[in-house]
């Protein structure tokens, strides 16, 4: 359903203020989404003021310095801090992307952070990833070949074949992309998203997968892929460089030619 | 208390594919409207030449003329966009940089193509 208002209890209110105690020419706000189940309020939004001669460079890195200096109940999720977890991800700046791999130096003006965008918030920064882990679920990510594995040699791939999963399986998973799509915003019940398609994309390239036929009767629905209308919000956001609106394109082509 | 829904539209940065998303599916809709006034123009003229210089003289109306331009606009927009669309769904022209700059090519062809249409007009008449 399309709704572009915020519900009542989601809209955002002004939070506190932390000075810096620095009196420093280097300080950059950061202004972040802040919302506790415990405080029976809406979500607000805290400023913090970040000293960045005593701070890392990336995003990541003040976010971080805030949780263990400023403000120990900011809850985000973090692990590798090296853009191969995909744990990081939320709304830096007006797009979503890695925390880890943003400079602080390419923001201008204030930093804002926000949870990832279009998510019910679990705490803070941190959203729920259900609906999208059900999604993935559904679309099997994973080899079917009966033939081969039973007897018990590899799977050979011709090179050739082997590059057509270039780009596609480099993808972890952050989910930066589906929740830039604003398609993926009105309809997240039946569009399957970026992320789950462009997952799906790289098992239908895969030419050691039997099932080619099934998924893409599978994917053949008016919601599962042809949601897409090509907005391109998914590859501007992808924090690993990859296309998943080229992805579905080519879905999408294979369900007209079969 | 129930968990609240993370700000979107509201806080997403507008790429220059996005703002052409949207602007294909409102002269999407803006041109299908548009279609009855080209109808009014195709019946004025059957209707007799009476008729139809009414109906030139109030689109000199700079209300109605301005409405025109709009529709100019829109037809030419869709139909630009349109082919790029055409070529996406054979896999051409998805790689992001591609897709910008056909992106601003479309913008640069509406324009250019609405101010020489209406120019071309106006000299004519």
């Amino acid at each position: 359903m399309v709704q572009f208002n915020l519900p009542d209890n989601s809209k955002l209110t002004d939070g506190d203020y932390y000075k810096s105690e620095k009196d420093n020419e280097n300080i950059k706000k950061f202004k972040i989404y802040r919302w506790s189940p415990d405080d029976e309020k809406n979500p607000r939004m805290d400023t913090y003021e970040v000293d960045l001669d005593d701070c890392g460079p990336m995003v990541l890195d003040a976010v971080m310095k805030i949780k263990s200096e400023i403000d120990t109940s900011l809850t985000f999720r973090r692990s590798c801090r090296e853009g191969i977890c995909g744990s990081c991800a939320m709304n830096i700046d007006g797009t979503n992307t890695l925390a880890c791999t943003k400079a602080i130096s390419d923001v201008k003006g204030d930093v804002k952070i926000y949870p990832l965008p279009h998510m019910p918030v679990i705490k803070d920064l941190v959203t729920n990833l259900k609906t999208l882990y059900k999604q993935l679920k559904s679309i099997k990510p994973w080899l079917i070949n009966k033939k081969q594995s039973a007897d018990d040699t590899e799977n050979i791939q011709s090179r050739d074949d082997r590059e057509k999963l270039d780009g596609l399986y480099e993808c972890i998973l952050c989910a930066c992309c589906s929740t830039s799509c604003p398609s993926y915003w009105w309809n997240s019940d039946k569009y399957l998203g970026p992320a789950v398609l462009l997952q799906s994309y790289r098992w239908l390239q895969d030419s050691r997968d039997e099932e080619r036929k099934e998924r893409l009767k599978e994917l053949d629905d008016t919601f599962k892929v042809y949601r897409c209308h090509t907005i391109m919000n998914c590859t501007q956001a992808c924090p690993k460089g990859l296309n998943p609106a080229k992805a579905i394109a080519g879905i999408k082509q294979m369900i007209a030619q079969q | 208390m129930s968990s609240p829904l993370s700000p979107h539209l509201q806080v997403y940065r507008w790429q220059i594919t996005s703002i052409l998303s949207i602007l294909h599916r409102i002269t999407g809709i803006v041109s299908s409207l548009g279609a009855i006034i080209l109808i009014i123009f195709i019946y004025s003229i059957s209707a007799g030449e009476e008729t139809f210089q009414i109906l030139i003289s109030l689109s000199e109306n700079i209300f109605i003329r301005t409405i025109l331009i709009g529709l100019t606009f829109s037809y030419l927009f869709y139909f630009l966009n349109c082919l790029r669309h055409l070529f996406w769904d054979v896999g051409i022209g998805l790689d992001l940089n591609t897709a910008k700059l056909t992106g601003w090519i479309t913008i640069l062809f509406t324009v250019l193509l609405t101010v020489l249409f209406w120019v071309l007009i106006m000299i004519e008449y």
